[in-house]
């Protein structure tokens, strides 16, 4: 019944030396399964662990605790070379198009560099191949292919990153905030690209990002996180009509709405101040200092992450329900 | 620049003279590659205490354009024309030295990037005095409890403490909270915010957003918001102009641009944003390409390369602003969404039906 896992990611916790021997947990007890084709979103302001969390799974930062499976192998047991060969099959796209890119190397030699990494090809081929990526990513190879980065606007060294990450055919891309440096009209094109390449290559993706009308826009799943923890996870339609955690309501009401008629004169929920410090974070409830629903019992006891209905996992003392 | 004495103003309140006319503006810069139009015959006004949003892709010349309005550009290489009226005055020859007793006391400026506009090796409470002090002429002790009651204001947590931190001990929304505090400490008229909250989270930007917005009706300030995102001006803003290539190419009261949208690239920009009441996992209706090179624009309407509707006459004829059915409302396109507007009575009568400049239109 259920389809394939190409991902599972199980209790991960990723910790940082905070000096004084103290440790900031930027990811603590993260689970979470992605199936074969899926778009998961990642959600969260900055600092609430998201990016670490895409990270750790990429083994770019080394987990302290927990597993991720990929394909059947756990990565965190894996080094080396070993790991590189594995890491093959996933790849990760960077918020900012421009400074992912080495500013000293033409377009040509950055989107072949995986390529003579790994397959070696003759120069004919590995040119096809290249060209035909900068075809599929919408970049004109011919006027292009001698320019270096700085040449480039913010979008077009986007669709340069995607190039080179699907160059080597992955199966599962991380996107850790590819759209939130870009303007809304070249935003559109973006996610409009990474749409069709997904299923053109048969990608499963985790997106990363803050803005939960994009991550509406891409994913068929969303899992929101706070503090270093998922506070809650459903799949798109039960997340967007019945978020239950108050901190995915305040998140959805600050999305700002261009279509005037749509804003409703009942007063939006704000959160106030910020995220509180993960090297001291609250006791019990991560979000109750600044949740207006939190009562004692928040303070005390720190909520588990349960099922309220199919598929749709809450970490809150007092579930918002309709 | 003929019929300038006609303009109407479309916010209009009781109170007499617009605190800003800006009529005609044109900024231009001689480079390398050619003479590049960045602001290109931009008009517009606005009264005391109301809020214009100006809304545009990079590239457009937004930014350059509130640079251009508080007089802030380079010395060499710029062609600068038009007419800058600020509260009475004709400020559109003054040099440096006179803009000084401007900038900071009477027009506050808010960036992008508050990393980058606060100086990293100066402490928070000496960033915000320096203006204090240099405008209202007050000593150090009494311009400390100026600047902490100005930070209290903006909704900063333990203001007496954050005086003495440097800007990268704040966090970026407490940061741009500082420049927000920076930008009213003089109490000016006029408030510029340039993308003020693009660099923050979506939780963040609706606290500063309502924090600019509670602050200017507390103190009655004009605001230009400069955004490129239509969800953040739709509810802030008593008025809109969209920015394209240099020019304006829709200006109207907010309700007006979201009810009876004429200009395509206005609706191309409207429907290439995620919606939240969207369906998901559809496309979107992505404006392709890029806006086009300033050096040289293309002929006729500056958007017909990348619209859907565009005709011959598009690509040859620049179309005017020409004013649309709904009051206050102009747009510059020659096939609009919902068809031309037919021109008001009086002007078939005397002219002939042919849609004209927009100030004719306003005679009346």
């Amino acid at each position: 019944m259920s389809p394939e896992k190409i991902l599972k990611v199980e209790n991960l916790v990723v910790t940082f030396p905070a000096g004084a021997g103290k440790k900031v947990h930027a990811v603590s007890d993260v689970s979470f399964e992605l199936a074969k084709g899926e778009t998961l979103g990642l959600v969260g302001e900055s600092g609430c662990g998201k990016s670490t969390t895409g990270r750790a799974i990429m083994q770019l930062i080394r987990p302290a605790q927990g597993s991720v499976n990929f394909e059947g192998s756990d990565l965190t047991r894996v080094k080396g070379k070993e790991l590189r060969r594995i890491r093959q099959g996933m790849q990760i796209i960077f918020q900012d198009p421009i400074s992912s890119l080495n500013p000293r190397r033409r377009l040509k030699d950055i989107i072949a560099e995986p390529l003579d990494i790994w397959s070696k090809l003759e120069s004919e081929e590995r040119y096809d191949r290249v060209r035909e990526m900068c075809d599929q990513v919408g970049l004109d190879f011919e006027s292009v292919k001698d320019r270096r980065p700085h040449e480039f606007s913010g979008g077009q060294c986007q669709r340069i990153s995607i190039a080179r990450a699907l160059m080597l055919s992955p199966k599962l891309l991380i996107c850790d905030e590819p759209v939130s440096a870009l303007d809304v009209s070249v935003q559109a094109q973006i996610l409009n690209l990474l749409r069709v390449l997904k299923s053109k290559y048969d990608l499963s993706m985790i997106f990363i990002a803050h803005d939960l009308a994009v991550v509406k826009n891409i994913s068929t799943s969303v899992a929101v996180m706070y503090l270093g923890r998922i506070c809650e996870t459903a799949d798109s339609d039960t997340f967007y009509t019945n978020p239950a955690h108050p901190y995915t309501k305040a998140l959805l009401e600050s999305v700002p709405e261009p279509d005037p008629s749509l804003i409703g004169s009942e007063g939006k929920m704000r959160l106030s101040g910020e995220l509180p410090s993960v090297i001291d974070p609250p006791s019990g409830c991560k979000f109750r200092t600044r949740c207006p629903y939190s009562q004692d019992i928040c303070a005390i006891q720190e909520p588990e992450l349960v099922e309220i209905s199919a598929g749709h996992k809450v970490a809150c003392h007092f579930p918002i329900s309709r | 620049m003929s019929t300038t004495q006609t303009y109407m103003h479309v916010s209009q309140s009781s109170d007499s003279a617009p605190l800003l006319e800006v009529r005609d503006l044109k900024t231009h810069f001689e480079t390398g590659r050619g003479r590049v139009k960045a602001v290109d015959g931009v008009s517009f006004s606005l009264n005391k205490g109301r809020t214009i949003g100006i809304v545009g892709e990079s590239g457009s010349g937004k930014t350059v354009l509130s640079r251009s309005v508080m007089r802030m550009l380079p010395r060499h290489g710029v062609i600068n024309d038009g007419q800058l009226i600020f509260d009475g005055q004709d400020i559109s020859d003054y040099t440096d030295e006179q803009m000084r007793r401007i900038w900071g006391a009477q027009i506050g400026l808010v960036s992008q990037d508050p990393m980058t506009s606060l100086n990293p090796v100066v402490r928070i409470g000496r960033q915000i005095t320096e203006s204090v002090r240099l405008h209202l002429k007050i000593d150090k002790g009494q311009a400390n409890e100026m600047a902490i009651s100005i930070l209290k204001s903006v909704a900063m947590p333990e203001p007496e403490r954050r005086m003495r931190s440097y800007p990268h001990e704040l966090s970026g929304g407490l940061r741009q909270r500082v420049t927000i505090a920076m930008a009213l400490a003089c109490g000016p008229k006029l408030i510029i915010a340039d993308e003020p909250t693009t660099a923050l989270d979506v939780t963040v930007q609706a606290q500063i957003l309502d924090l600019l917005g509670s602050l200017q009706r507390e103190r009655n300030m004009a605001m230009i918001l400069i955004t490129h995102d239509l969800g953040v001006v739709s509810d802030r803003c008593d008025e809109i102009a969209v920015m394209y290539a240099g020019k304006i190419v829709e200006r109207a009261p907010t309700k007006y641009l979201f009810s009876n949208m004429k200009m395509r690239y206005t609706q191309a920009l409207f429907e290439s944003i995620p919606k939240l009441n969207a369906p998901s996992n559809v496309p979107l209706r992505a404006i392709e390409g890029r806006p086009p090179d300033l050096v040289n624009p293309p002929l006729g309407c500056s958007f017909a390369p990348r619209c859907a509707y565009a005709d011959e006459r598009c690509h040859t004829l620049e179309p005017p602003l020409m004013a649309a059915e709904t009051p206050g409302h102009v747009f510059a396109c020659w096939n609009p969404v919902g068809g031309m507007p037919p021109p008001p009575a009086h002007m078939v009568e005397r002219l002939g039906v042919k849609p004209v400049r927009e100030e004719k239109f306003f005679k009346s």
